[in-house]
């Protein structure tokens, strides 16, 4: 008999609050991210940067740095494998150029060096002479018929002829007959929308801790969201045999995305390998601005047509995504999600990848999707405002159930947009009076998440506690909800339990922390190790007792006759049989290892309030609500967390922050002055409402919820600027600069 | 380049330290003192990250030169628990769950210690401002604003 | 880098004056430092100033007004309650400079001698009317504050020169000044716009006026027409337009990534209105 602990309700552990066990380390200094290890021997190393946003790289005259006191190694492209193919090859392009720069801040060299300041030192050293070639960093500029090729031949089979060779990638998606939906509208509305990049700006950089040996053995400790990932790619881009390469991911300072992707491993085991001593390599913050990812910028296009009624009666959207000098904007995201909330006969939407003279981009939370949400969401708020409906009552007139199909094809099951719109309807803050100056907006926003592949193992101790080995870099406080679920199956408690995030010679392969996926899927398998580690126990115990194992089950930590044909026994606890389970059958331990599929979606609806001062542009977000489907909030503090996290950075997106690039094709703000992500003055409280529609692909009805917070606020925001300003704005950020020019041009016109 | 002999005092301990003149009072802690507390986020002050005090001074330790130490007294994240003992608001930051990550953690921890101390009884928007040059990128600020604030309250009620 | 810590001024400027390459004096640092960290300047002689007395002292001077030592932080002129009540939009202006932990370290002297066209104090020392000392190879010497910027990151001290300290006037008995500027957040950011207005009066009348803009040119402006413009009336709306028109009239702003030409002459007509009316009612509440 297969254990099934599934259940949606009379949870003992799921649902509390407890510490989080990392808390103590963390508030004492002593939790150790990427940059905190150290080891004996260790050389510093620095990386040489492009100066230019496109150039050819004629020459590269290591001489002088290796001269310099201190330099031990210095490497170049020619130091990472050859032959690489497809996305392996585009990595390694990114993490050392080839024949070419292709963004401001392209890596062309790195050393390493006995102190920190002597690689730096060494860096200036490094003699690179470049032929400059013409750039393009816009996205529609980059794909006019006169923009200058990235890399000719770059572009998949999905493209159809006639596009400019820097359009990489084509999504195309819908079904019903748009035009003939646009002819039973009362109320057509089309506009155009535009999005800066942003960068996920979390405050810890990229670095790592290297040591790579001539027999092809290495040791990487890194900050990364995903350290099997890490691993695969180092071995390619090094020729190394995946297995010889061990990987233990450090705490971690913020990833959102940005640190699912391979920046300086490579290079920090490249340099180690050439000076055969350990290389820790760190990033500044100039760098992680200039050479990690940020995240597409975006044109786009969308129409929308409405009955005075508020029916939709057909939508269309063009989304075009530069994602820098490499193909992997998530176009199809962003065209998948745009739509995602709503029940439409008739819908298309279109997706262009395009590459331009920036940084790879990466992803940011949600990749795709807050972008589409901006342009969606602000042309229903325009019908509703034309037709005079209100905004919630037509979202829901429209919204996704479980059974509609959904705009990119699938049927929904059981899914909590309609709970979480009623949930916004009802929550104080959509009826509060409003200040003079002040407006309100709303947005829906969607996310997919994902499973992925997972492996999970749980020993049990001879005490009765148990640990367990997680794959899944714990971004968000995942080590918590681990052992809550855990300690749910095992029925001991939260504190009995200790979780880490095991390294990659430990567990079988585990995806990346990303698509919200931690808690649905390595707690997904946490439950199934559980429940395999509690068949072993209840088989001890039954083999103690005489009977079959099938007459055994197992409740709050007690083995348990299952009736009193199974025979009169005094339930046995866990540390019972631990106690003696050397000689037992031998050590106790669960273990779990799948590709689960059936991560649940999650929607949101957000409220917000904001103050426009019209005589400087300036915005202030003066009142804030978050109400989301977290399916099962398994520790509702962390969930708040990531709902008021994904909150704030959206209004830093829609508000301030944003790539600039000069005419030369140079950052100009690559740090956090001029960066400007919101600091504690400018937020308000952010408000939480916790939806619970369980999602039928996880024992415990989890949704992932790290994404989706991040998908309405960009139009939420411009909505409420909208509102209180009394002009549409159409372009992010909506820096007060751009708030003036709107209102400027709404009077001259 | 020669190096600078420095002597200075570090959460109450005697130390002396050689640095390059370069080096920064960060650079100083995390690379030759082992006391990796204080993170590096920006460099440039504009994170928190990398919060100390000197002489009771809140400052960024990436703004200051390892040099410029001599015969102060600093104290860093290390030095906020007593022995066991830990700080009221270390306390309630994990009551709260008022970090995520925990790589800002360090520095706002300093810097809410400093104006508790100068400030027991802050309004909101104080915390807020005096907390603006601590950027937290997970939390949006909510919990660790109320985490202060009780902070705030629980001493007052307890001094 | 040579890092030296004189004890007195004349050994700093003799330091300076026998050094080769570069030279950087530091206070605070929070702007030598940074350049440093962004392979801007690297300094060959660094020179720390705060080991000379006095470098630390804020001293009200026999006259009233004020004398500020060149190493005196932000944080130590929020705390200072006399100067604080004499000199409001100074110590305000001083205090909006960065964050509370660039504060501990920041001094007025040399957010002066960083010479930014955005630093902060400089358009409300410039309305106040504070001088400097400077000491150099060829003596002492004292200028208005608005003669020492010369331009971005250029200052017209000669080599070898150093500021020994900043003297503030006396405020008087009806008077009061006020900075306000722009930023797109409410902290942490460099000023799009900075004004500085410094009034006093007699009943409703102003009697003394002087108004300073900052990022709005390569150096911060001093708007000598202010003080025709508002002197011998009060601050009406007449006066109010009239002070807006002329602060826009005085700039000659660039477009960057902070803010573009339209955008700082606009809002410069704005903080100008805004900031005389709290420095009048500053100075009407001083008058009772």
């Amino acid at each position: 008999m297969a254990l099934d602990s599934s259940k949606t309700t009379g949870f003992k552990y799921v649902g509390t609050r407890p510490d989080r066990p990392d808390g103590l380390d963390k508030v004492t200094g002593r939790a150790r991210f990427g940059a905190d290890a150290t080891a004996p021997g260790m050389l510093f190393a620095a990386i040489k940067r492009s100066p230019h946003a496109h150039a050819r790289i004629l020459r590269i005259d290591a001489t002088k740095a290796l001269a310099m006191e201190g330099v031990k190694a210095v490497v170049t492209r020619a130091d990472f494998a050859e032959g690489l193919t497809g996305e392996n090859w585009n990595i390694l392009e990114n993490v050392m150029a080839g024949d070419t720069a292709l963004y401001d801040g392209h890596a062309v060299a790195a050393v390493a060096a006995t102190t920190a300041l002597a690689a730096r030192d060494a860096i200036k050293a490094i003699e690179v002479d470049y032929e400059i070639l013409p750039h393009v960093t816009d996205v529609d500029k980059a794909m006019a018929p006169d923009a200058p090729v990235i890399r000719a031949g770059a572009a998949d089979a999905s493209v159809p002829e006639g596009l400019h060779p820097n359009v990489v990638r084509y999504h195309e998606s819908g079904h019903g007959d748009v035009e003939a939906g646009f002819a039973e509208a009362d109320l057509v509305i089309e506009d155009h929308f535009v999005t800066e990049a942003t960068h996920q700006g979390y405050i810890e950089p990229h670095a790592c801790l290297g040591t790579l040996g001539t027999d092809g053995k290495g040791e990487l400790w890194c900050c990364t969201q995903g350290h099997w990932n890490v691993q695969k790619v180092c071995a390619a881009l090094l020729g190394l045999e995946t297995s010889q390469l061990r990987v233990t991911a450090s705490e971690i300072g913020g990833g959102f995305g940005g640190k699912t992707a391979v920046f300086i491993e490579p290079v920090a085991l490249a340099l180690s390998r050439k000076a055969n001593r350990p290389v820790k390599l760190v990033m500044t913050r100039a760098e992680v601005f200039k050479a990690t990812g940020p995240t597409s910028s975006t044109s786009m296009d969308v129409k929308i047509g409405m009955k005075k009624d508020g029916t939709i009666t057909a939508a269309q959207g063009t989304f075009r995504l530069q994602g820098g000098a490499f193909p992997g904007a998530p176009c199809e995201m962003t065209a998948m999600c745009a739509f995602a909330p709503y029940d439409l006969k008739h819908v298309k939407q279109v997706g262009y990848d395009v590459m331009a003279n920036r940084p790879k981009q990466a992803a940011y939370r949600a990749p795709g999707s807050p972008m589409a949400a901006f342009a969606v969401e602000s042309v229903i708020d325009e019908l509703c405002k034309k037709l005079d409906l209100d905004p919630i009552d037509t979202r829901l007139k429209n919204a996704s159930r479980e059974g509609t199909r959904a705009s990119f094809g699938p049927t929904w099951p059981r899914i909590g947009l309609v709970e979480t719109l009623e949930a916004a309807k009802a929550h104080p803050h959509y009826s509060a009076p409003l200040e003079p100056g002040q407006g309100r907006g709303i947005s829906c926003g969607f996310w997919f998440n994902h499973g992925g592949e997972t492996s999970v193992s749980l020993a049990l101790s001879e005490d009765g506690t148990a640990q367990i080995a997680v794959g899944t870099p714990d971004i968000g406080g995942s080590r918590a909800s681990m052992a809550l679920m855990a300690s749910e199956v095992l029925g001991i408690p939260y504190e009995d339990i200790r979780v880490i995030i095991a390294d990659t010679a430990s567990l079988g392969y585990n995806e990346i922390s990303h698509g919200s996926r931690v808690t649905y899927a390595s707690g997904l398998a946490t439950i199934k190790a559980a429940e395999d580690a509690v068949q072993k126990l209840c088989a001890r115990a039954a083999a103690k007792w005489g009977i079959p194992e099938d007459a055994v089950y197992w409740e709050d930590g007690f083995a348990k006759p299952s009736g009193p044909n199974a025979g009169d026994f005094a339930p046995l606890p866990i540390a019972e049989i631990t106690a003696t389970m050397g000689a037992t059958g031998g050590p106790i331990s669960g273990h779990f290892e799948a590709t689960p599929e059936g991560a649940g979606v999650s929607f949101a609806t957000h409220i917000v309030d904001a103050e426009v001062d019209r005589e400087t542009g300036s915005t202030k977000v003066v009142r804030y609500t978050v109400v989301q489907d977290a399916g099962k909030a398994v520790h509702p503090t962390y969930v708040e967390g990531q709902f008021q996290g994904g909150a704030a950075q959206g209004i830093g997106w829609a508000l301030n922050e944003e790539y600039i690039y000069g005419e030369d094709g140079r950052l100009q703000n690559a740090g956090f002055l001029d960066y400007r992500i919101p600091v504690a003055s400018d937020l308000p409280m952010i408000d939480t409402v916790i939806v619970e529609v369980p999602n039928p692909g996880h024992p415990f009805g989890v949704r992932g919820v790290g994404e989706t917070s991040i998908c309405p606020p960009l139009a939420a925001i411009a909505n409420a600027v909208s509102a209180a300003a009394g002009v549409r704005m159409r372009q992010l950020p909506m820096r007060p600069s751009r708030i003036l020019e709107a209102l400027d041009s709404a009077a001259d016109g | 380049m020669s190096k600078l002999h420095v002597t200075t005092k570090i959460n109450g301990d005697e130390v002396e330290f050689l640095c390059d003149p370069r080096e920064t009072l960060l650079d100083v802690l995390r690379d030759r003192l082992g006391l990796t507390g204080a993170k590096e986020g920006c460099g440039t002050g504009d994170c928190g990250a990398c919060s100390v005090t000197v002489d009771g001074r809140l400052v960024c330790s990436c703004l200051m030169l390892g040099a410029e130490a001599e015969g102060k007294e600093i104290a860093t994240v290390e030095g906020i628990a007593e022995g066991e003992a830990l700080h009221p608001l270390q306390k309630k930051f994990i009551e709260y769950a008022a970090l995520q990550c925990g790589i800002c953690t360090p520095g706002i921890l300093v810097a809410a210690k400093n104006l508790l101390e100068k400030n027991p009884d802050p309004t909101e928007e104080q915390v807020r401002y005096w907390l603006a040059g601590n950027l937290c990128r997970c939390t949006g600020y909510d919990k660790i604003i109320r985490a202060v604030m009780d902070t705030a309250a629980e001493m007052r009620e307890a001094s | 880098m040579h890092y030296h810590r004189p004890a007195t001024f004349e050994d700093a400027v003799a330091l300076a004056t026998g050094s080769e390459g570069v030279t950087r004096f530091l206070a605070g640092g929070t702007d030598v430092l940074v350049q440093m960290r962004a392979d801007i300047v690297t300094p060959d002689t660094l020179i720390d100033i705060k080991a000379i007395p006095g470098t630390h002292e804020i001293a009200r001077q026999e006259d009233g007004g004020w004398r500020i030592g060149v190493a005196v932080t932000g944080a130590e002129m929020r705390e200072h309650a006399e100067l604080g009540r004499d000199w409001p939009g100074l110590v305000e202006a001083m205090d909006l400079i960065g964050s509370t932990q660039v504060q501990g370290r920041a001094t007025l002297t040399g957010n002066l001698c960083n010479a930014s066209p955005a630093a902060d104090s400089v358009p409300a020392m410039i309305a106040a009317g504070v001088t400097a000392t400077i000491t150099g190879p060829g003596g002492t010497r004292t200028v208005p504050v608005e003669e020492i910027p010369a331009g971005p990151g250029k200052t017209t001290l000669a080599r070898g020169e150093i500021i020994t300290a900043l003297h503030v006037p006396p405020r008087g008995t009806e008077g009061g000044d006020a900075y306000l500027r722009f930023i797109p957040r409410t902290e942490m950011d460099i000023a799009v716009v900075g004004c500085g207005v410094n009034l006093t009066v007699e009943g409703d009348t102003i009697t003394h006026a002087r108004m300073a803009l900052g990022a709005v040119a390569p150096t911060a402006v001093l708007v000598h027409a202010a003080e025709d413009a508002l002197v011998g009336r009060t601050l009406d709306e007449d006066a109010l337009t009239a002070l807006a028109d002329l602060a826009e009239a005085s700039c000659n702003p660039i477009d960057d990534k902070r803010g573009t030409i339209k955008f700082r002459t606009h809002v410069a007509g704005v903080l100008a209105r805004r900031t005389a009316k709290i420095a009048f009612d500053r100075a009407k509440g001083a008058a009772k």
